[in-house]
């Protein structure tokens, strides 16, 4: 978008400047595609399939790639209202420690004798109930989110963790374990895949094809123009925050009905790791920028490196320093982009009016 | 007269030093009603020593947030310099102590630039930067480490006396949190830098106006808190006589945590060193009495996340009135 824009731009400063005729517009059309992100992430997929394909022997098999997904689902469902979190330009590290929380409340009630229903709504009421707790104190009291969700994500895993001390949930009823461990009918497709593409289906319908999703890229680019505009800025945000604990809310119930068993160091250091993914996927955490499909490609992406690795042997550390890396990254190539940019605009401008 | 002596009263319990130092009484008076005993010279002397790492990293972590930044991977920084000393001590203990403190320092200081450079040179924003750094400084800990630990006896005498070592009966380790202080308190009240950090985090439009280069403050507040966390690191693995690779991890919240408490806007511009520093003697007074008073360990996280919203929420608040109360005089 920004890109085309970009051009578009030029292109009249062109004209303006000197008559010079557009002659390079096919090139120009190339250029611009192959520097979308969603493209280059997509190549780069491409790649990571083809090399890993040719590393391993057992990694381009239907079954092997569908099960892998069930390392990254959970992952993936968070990092859908977190595009929105982050291209409204608010941020939330708490995602992983409301995890811990929804899934301490479903193991206290699992020990209590609910059955899988009841655990799958305490999963989700809790979610929600922590993310609109973050949404209170951000819009509401006006406290910058880094610091209410660093606050809060020692809260809510100090609660799981003064209760559970070094103890664990670990009974779950039958009926609970079909969420993170089930089939889609008799294919090798598995649930919890599915309740990813569906929840992106919607989250990315919501985001590119209706006025909230037009609003929140709007308070992405500039707050006060927003809310000038009309823009109920606060009452947004604070819908983000809630959503953003809802999906957490959903991923706590598919974690724990995987692993069947609470920890109160359950899902650890996942708030990195769902950030990268949506920066990774061209969201631009100074706000305003970035689609959802991206999003889902970083995803894939990031999702079959680690299982590509995994099969290589790698270590989980190896695999912690890659997914920084990446995120370091994936921001340093877009500014770098824009600086060589802002130069050759620079360095236009001065030879059309020297 | 009157009048002014009341506001004049009121001007100094609003100040969040003197507040706090009250605060702190109360506490120590509270426990101490629970547990005699708690409040004595030797308990005392134990709990700053046990402040003085927090103290130290608060300080760089005090640097960052006021020119609007945030730093989270001292707590990375601090475990890998503190294993690469330790290492270092292991593999060569003729080396001299104070050398493998300096070594441990250096590498703070070029995790710390690493972090300035991406920040203030690859414009990529303060806490997607020390999200990144967090992970990778932790992962290449264990790669350094193989996953070992450093204990006790593979540490020598001398590197385990620069936090224990006495001068003049008070420990090392209290010594270097008073110089770190010092030194930091001149450079941000007396210099012309620790002027310009104020103007960054206070309005940054306005300080470029004026002069200040916002590239070289960002790269200076990372690397003066990479330096304090590297320095840390040597004395946390001395001092536990122990160098994990968990070294620290969740060290990032405390520190904040301290700089909330001491009055430092979150938001950048505002907050002064003493502040930080009693902000770190409260976490540690509590820390240190949660088992006087019979409470598990397990619950200190919960209660450092409780302590932090509710000073963001005092500051918040107080910041309000304090806006409405300059309104108000405005409008008469």
């Amino acid at each position: 978008m920004s890109d085309l824009h970009d051009l578009q731009n030029r292109k009249t400063g062109l004209v303006q400047g000197s008559r010079l005729v557009d002659e390079s517009s096919l090139r120009e059309r190339l250029i611009l595609l192959f520097t979308k992100w969603e493209v280059l992430l997509s190549l780069l997929f491409v790649f990571e399939i083809v090399l890993f394909t040719n590393l391993s022997p057992y990694f381009f098999d239907y079954f092997n790639l569908m099960n892998a997904a069930f390392t990254f689902s959970e992952k993936a469902v968070m990092a859908l209202p977190m595009i929105f979190i982050i291209m409204s330009g608010d941020i939330d590290i708490s995602v992983a420690s409301i995890i811990s929380l929804a899934s301490f409340a479903m193991g206290n009630a699992a020990a209590g004798g609910a059955d899988g229903a009841v655990l799958v709504l305490i999963g989700l009421a809790v979610g929600l109930g922590a993310g609109m707790f973050n949404g209170f104190f951000v819009t509401r009291l006006g406290m910058p989110a880094i610091a209410v969700t660093l606050a809060t994500q020692s809260l809510f895993r100090g609660i799981s963790q003064a209760v559970l001390e070094d103890q664990a949930y670990t009974k779950y009823p039958e009926s609970f374990s079909f969420f993170g461990q089930g089939y889609i009918g008799n294919t090798v497709i598995p649930f919890e895949l599915l309740i990813f593409a569906v929840l992106a289906l919607l989250m990315g319908f919501i985001l590119h094809k209706t006025t909230y999703g037009r609003k929140v890229y709007a308070i992405g680019n500039s707050k006060e123009a927003a809310r000038f505009s009309g823009i109920a800025v606060d009452r947004i945000r604070f819908i983000n925050f809630a959503l953003n604990g809802l999906f957490s809310g959903i991923a706590a119930v598919m974690l724990t009905s995987r692993i069947g068993s609470t920890r109160p160091n359950i899902a650890l250091g996942w708030d990195m790791e769902v950030i990268t993914l949506v920066v990774l996927g061209g969201v631009s955490i100074s706000g305003g920028k970035g689609t959802l499909p991206g999003v889902v490609v970083a995803i894939l992406l990031l999702g079959y490196l680690k299982f590509g690795m995994g099969l290589m042997n790698y270590s989980a550390k190896v695999m912690v320093i890659t997914t920084g890396i990446l995120l370091l990254v994936a921001v340093l190539i877009p500014n770098f982009l824009d600086m060589v940019k802002a130069n050759r605009k620079l360095k236009m401008q001065q030879a059309l009016n020297p | 007269m009157h009048t002014n002596r009341t506001a004049a009263v009121k001007n100094i319990l609003r100040k969040r030093e003197v507040s706090l130092l009250v605060l702190i009484g109360v506490l120590l008076l509270a426990v101490t009603l629970r547990a005699p005993g708690f409040a004595t010279g030797q308990n005392a002397s134990r709990i700053i020593n046990d402040t003085s790492i927090l103290i130290m990293v608060s300080i760089g972590q005090f640097f960052v947030i006021l020119a609007g930044g945030i730093d989270l991977s001292v707590g990375s920084i601090i475990a890998f310099s503190g294993m690469a000393a330790s290492m270092l001590n292991q593999a060569q203990p003729g080396i001299p102590a104070f050398v493998v403190l300096l070594v441990g320092t250096v590498i703070g200081v070029l995790l710390g630039m690493l972090n300035g450079t991406l920040v203030a040179f690859g414009k990529v924003p303060a806490i997607i930067t020390t999200l990144g750094t967090m992970s990778i400084f932790r992962g290449m800990t264990f790669v350094l480490s193989k996953g070992q630990w450093v204990t006790a006896h593979e540490m020598t005498q001398s590197y385990m006396n620069l936090p224990h070592g006495n001068f003049l009966g008070v420990s090392n380790l209290i010594w270097w949190g008073v110089l770190v202080s010092a030194v930091m308190l001149t450079l941000s009240s007396y210099t012309k830098s620790g002027r310009e950090i104020y103007a960054i985090g206070g309005n940054r439009t306005a300080a470029k106006f004026v002069g200040v280069s916002e590239k070289k403050i960002q790269f200076m507040i990372f690397t003066i808190s990479g330096l304090l966390s590297g320095l840390s690191g040597v004395m946390w693995t001395a001092r536990y006589a122990a160098a994990v690779n968990e070294t620290a991890s969740g060290f990032e919240l405390q520190t904040v945590a301290a700089c909330v408490i001491g009055g430092v806007s979150i938001a950048g511009g505002s907050g002064a060193i003493p502040g930080v520093i009693l902000g770190a003697l409260f976490l540690g007074i509590i820390n240190n009495a949660l088992p006087v008073i019979n409470l598990s360990p397990f619950y200190q996280m919960f209660i450092q996340g409780f302590i932090v919203l509710f000073a963001m929420l005092i500051n918040t608040l107080s910041a309000r009135h304090n806006e409405k109360m300059l309104l108000n005089r405005r409008r008469q």
